[in-house]
């Protein structure tokens, strides 16, 4: 099947199985590695990414229903060389550690930051919820989102988030 | 970035923000399944459906058929190339690909390559198998019957499935210790069946060079120098001509120690079709096949006086090792370093006695953040003490406080042979509980129940030993486990440090970085780490047992103080005074008395390299290695509170604070330090009350995806609340022991004792993990479970 979608602002344009995977064709026929696959049950959510506005689980999702659709990953969080003050949340407090789960945490807490920008911590455990990550015991991803919420909340903010790497 | 110092003025390191962080906020780790190679084709596996068949015929005619497959491995193939059978890292063998009889749901069967992913999988549809099915040998406890089926006839003059029968400590001395006991507290408890689960699955992409016959692997492996020289005994190719690099590894936590078939199947292939064979398994096999943990069943029992003090322990234990003896640990202990069971206890003696046996299960074993089986220990003696407590009517907190070792016993040598390195116990215990206000929780405890709620206080202390090991007494495969570092300081002062472990997520990059700038005068950020590259670093056993900044980093901080003191001559030279006459004092060579008179390592850096003459025997150039043989384990050790509330109605366990007081010794990366504690009390939750693999009488496996092998999640963890003390290791360059497992080890327990503590009430002494929902309501209903089988 021909799959017309656009990634990260890009369109792309593929034939496609139609049993192909949205993880596989974004990791194989695009190259885009920074969305995972984990578990093949939408139970991990390493391969979280956005489908228009909606992080989905992309293990789960066939390519081709994203046709016409806007597709985000990892790749796409960085916005005009500035990384995404949620990135840099988690650079910030240690809200990793092998990196695996990390995209699709981050995209799941920029999608929380997006519809309510104060978020408590318990609304941030439940947004992840759907998400394992095996290193961190999730103190620290909270921990980052709520930076990330500060760090938006203000200008000052703002330029103090610069720093991190 | 600014640069950060890396330590304080008072010596103590700092946390910097991570060096590998850059990379993976912006995804782009590299993770094994992210190579991809011209021309590189994928394997898959067909798994056997039973737990134990004969295999009558393997016919792959169709699949190799099949349009887009180049070529389908079968066991028989494999034993024309003398690949059939591989070792193990407890000195037995293991199938590659089965050809007498499968073993265990899920043993591997056949290995497909094909063009892509999808294909590879279509044609192990086309693959058939003729099994004649066997009884298969489920419960480990009706493994040693005389009517057992023998998981093992491939070995020679086997005739039951008894693998090992191993003891440690006094059995005389400990049954006079019980004689003289005014109470005796024992039981049975069960370490079910668990699995690490690393969010990357594990996976190896191969490719040999058919002109210079150089193989080169890209694989998941904790311990990528082992896995070269296994490949070279297994393969029969020369040392030399293999290359294993480990990338970026989405966690490993023991699951990416061993060798699997998988990983030999792929390279089969790549030799066979000359093209690069990838290979990553899927969250079932993952599950099913790979690298479990525990499966402990367990009798202990504690003897002590009428007022409390602790006299003996002794434990019996058998351990279901599944269908292959894979287990990954130090050679001259088949259960491990289980007989440290004595925990963090003054107390006269003790024995235990191990049984391993095959059962028609998995292999592996010792994996999963356990430093050896001292996992296992840890909940059986905390278990035992808590039951002791309750049966004088004594305080938990108050029992362990009056029967734990005070400090002026270290160096402690243990009933069984271990000799802890340094603590303070009670100092720990004591913060934990101030930290957890205790005494209020007891209150509050009392005022709920009379309300008709639940809520439990549970207690664990635990000391580890970790960062095997000394290598006259602890070797695999006759590896000794020694590692290397090598250290080269470039002319302007800039420093690539390459070490033999290999980070899953702890941060080596950073933290090594800050071992060698601390002992240099360098900022870390002009320090490079290199590893996971055979052909780049130096030979060491790798990362598992907590054993990476104990070994690896020691031979860091020694290769660094051997650059120190060649630089002490140079820069003598350099000033044109004695060696002598300088003293290493803020980052520099200063000639006493006069400390403006100076070298910093980046100028004496670039005089090693210049035409600067040096002193006699002075080479040029400035680098130093080293080798570092741990003269002891380390021994970290921490208190753990966990509190919980239970529905009695439903069973349900929540855990509403835990408390983490952790003694680590010095701290490389405080930051980094803490997130390991998180992950390893994430672990405990996990262990304690959802994750288990069980199987049916059929020896099917129960725990076979993530629907089934649960988790935890962010909504079963609190806030984690940590406290720390610092006893240095006394044999350690900087005084720091191992992290990276403490939590997994310690955690359960407290878990565990929290939810019996809250059932007390309803007369519940004990109840096996997984304390689920189910399990919990039906041991409220003082219905028993076993937790290793589901019930017909």
């Amino acid at each position: 099947m021909r799959l017309t979608v656009t990634v990260n602002g890009i369109e792309h344009s593929r034939e496609v199985e139609p049993r192909l995977l949205l993880i596989h064709f974004l990791r194989d026929e695009l190259g885009l590695t920074g969305s995972h696959w984990g578990c093949d049950t939408s139970n991990c959510g390493a391969c979280v990414v956005w489908l228009d506005e909606t992080p989905v689980k992309s293990c789960t999702v066939l390519a081709v229903m994203a046709a016409g659709h806007r597709v985000r990953t990892v790749e796409g969080m960085v916005r005009a060389g500035e990384l995404d003050p949620v990135q840099q949340g988690f650079a910030a407090c240690h809200g990793l550690q092998c990196g695996f789960c990390t995209p699709g945490m981050m995209l799941t807490a920029r999608w929380l930051l997006n519809r309510n920008p104060h978020p408590t911590e318990p609304e941030i455990r439940e947004a992840i919820s759907g998400q394992i990550c095996r290193c961190t015991g999730y103190e620290n991803i909270v921990r980052s989102v709520l930076w990330a919420s500060e760090a938006e909340s203000s200008e000052a903010g703002r330029s103090a988030a610069g720093s991190a790497p | 970035m600014t640069e950060a110092p890396d330590f304080t003025g008072n010596g103590e390191f700092i946390a910097i923000p991570r060096k590998e962080d850059a990379r993976f906020i912006r995804g782009q780790g590299t993770f094994v399944d992210d190579i991809s190679l011209p021309g590189m084709l994928h394997g898959a596996i067909l798994r056997s459906p039973y737990a134990h068949a004969r295999i009558l015929s393997v016919d792959a005619t169709a699949a190799r058929a099949h349009p887009k497959v180049e070529a389908v491995l079968t066991g028989e193939d494999l034993i024309d190339k003398g690949l059939a059978w591989m070792p193990t890292l407890s000195g037995d063998v293991q199938a590659v690909l089965a050809t007498d009889k499968v073993r265990f749901q899920g043993q591997e069967i056949a290995f497909v390559v094909a063009r892509d992913r999808y294909s590879a999988r279509d044609a192990l549809e086309l693959i058939s198998v003729e099994y004649e099915p066997l009884p298969p040998v489920v419960d480990a406890r009706l493994a040693l019957d005389a009517d057992a089926p023998v998981v093992r006839d491939d070995l020679a003059g086997r005739l039951d499935n008894r693998i090992f029968d191993w003891s440690a400590g006094d059995k005389d001395a400990t049954d006079a210790a019980f004689l003289a006991a005014d109470v005796v507290v024992g039981c049975d408890m069960m370490y079910p069946r668990s699995h690490p689960a690393p969010l990357e699955t594990c996976g190896i992409v191969a490719d040999l060079d058919a002109v210079t016959g150089k193989l080169t692997v890209w694989v998941t492996s904790q311990a990528p120098h082992a896995h070269r020289t296994m490949y070279a005994m297994v393969t029969g190719l020369p040392e030399h001509k293999i290359r294993v690099v480990s990338p970026d590894l989405g966690g490993g936590f023991g699951n990416k120690v061993p060798i699997y078939p998988g990983y030999l199947c792929a390279v089969a292939a790549a030799t066979l079709t000359g093209r690069p064979v990838k290979w990553v398994e899927d969250r079932s096999e993952n599950l099913m096949s790979g690298s479990f943990a525990r499966d402990y069943h367990m009798h202990g029992e504690i003897a002590a006086t009428a007022d409390g003090k602790i006299l003996g322990l002794r434990a019996k234990v058998l351990a279901d090792h599944g269908a292959f003896n894979a287990t990954a640990q130090p050679a001259k202990f088949p259960a491990g370093f289980f007989h440290i069971f004595t925990g963090s206890y003054d107390l006269r003696a003790a024995h235990c006695e191990v049984t391993g046996v095959y059962t028609s299960k998995a292999p592996g074993g010792v994996a999963y953040s356990c430093s050896f089986r001292i996992t296992e220990a840890v909940y059986l003696v905390e278990r035992l003490v808590d039951m002791l407590a309750r049966e004088l009517g004594a305080d938990p907190a108050e029992l362990r406080m009056r029967n734990l070792l005070q400090p002026e016993q270290f160096p402690y040598t243990a009933p069984t042979g271990w000799q802890y390195d340094s603590g303070d116990y009670p100092r720990a215990l004591q913060l934990a509980l101030e930290l957890a206000g205790y005494a209020e929780l007891r209150a509050e405890q009392a005022q709920r129940r009379e309300r008709g709620e639940y809520m439990g206080i549970g207690i664990s202390f635990f000391t580890e030993g970790v960062g095997a090991g000394p290598r006259e007494h602890m070797d695999i495969l006759g590896l000794g486990m020694a590692d290397g570092a090598d250290l080269r300081v470039h002319p302007t002062g800039k420093a690539v440090l390459a070490i033999s472990v290999q980070t899953q997520g702890q941060g080596h990059e950073t933290t090594f970085a800050q071992l060698v700038g601390r002992e240099l005068g360098l900022s870390p950020h002009d320090v490079e780490v290199v590893h996971g590259d055979t052909d780049r670093t130096p030979f060491g056993l790798g990362t598992y047992g907590s054993r990476s900044t104990p070994v690896s980093g020691a031979a860091a901080v020694v290769a660094a103080r051997r650059v120190r003191d060649k630089a002490r001559l140079i820069a003598a030279a350099m000033l044109e005074v004695a060696a002598d006459d300088l003293e290493w004092l803020d980052g520099a060579w200063r000639v006493r008395g006069d400390p403006e008179q100076a070298r910093g390592i980046a100028e004496i850096a670039m005089a090693a390299h210049s035409s600067l003459r040096l002193p006699d025997g002075v080479e040029g150039h400035l680098d130093a290695s080293a080798v570092y043989n741990p003269p002891n384990l380390t021994f970290p050790f921490g208190a753990y509170i966990c509190v919980t509330d239970v529905d009695p109605g439903t069973g349900e366990v929540k855990v509403r604070r835990f408390i983490a007081v952790d003694d680590c010794g010095v701290r490389i990366n405080p930051v980094i330090v803490e997130g390991q504690v998180h992950r390893g009390l994430a672990d405990g939750i996990g262990i304690a009350l959802m994750q288990s693999i069980m199987f049916d009488s059929n020896g099917n496996c129960l725990g076979g995806s993530f629907m089934d092998y649960l988790l935890p999640t962010a909504m079963e963890c609190p806030s984690w609340e940590l406290g720390m003390t610092v006893t240095p290791s006394p044999h350690h360059p900087v005084g720091a022991k191992g992290i990276g497992e403490s939590a997994t080890v310690g955690a359960p327990a407290a878990v565990v004792n929290s939810v019996l503590d809250a059932l007390a009430p309803f007369g519940v002494r004990h109840a096996d993990m997984p304390l689920t929902p189910a399990n919990v309501w039906r041991a409220i209903q003082g219905r028993p479970v076993r937790s290793d089988l589901a019930e017909d």
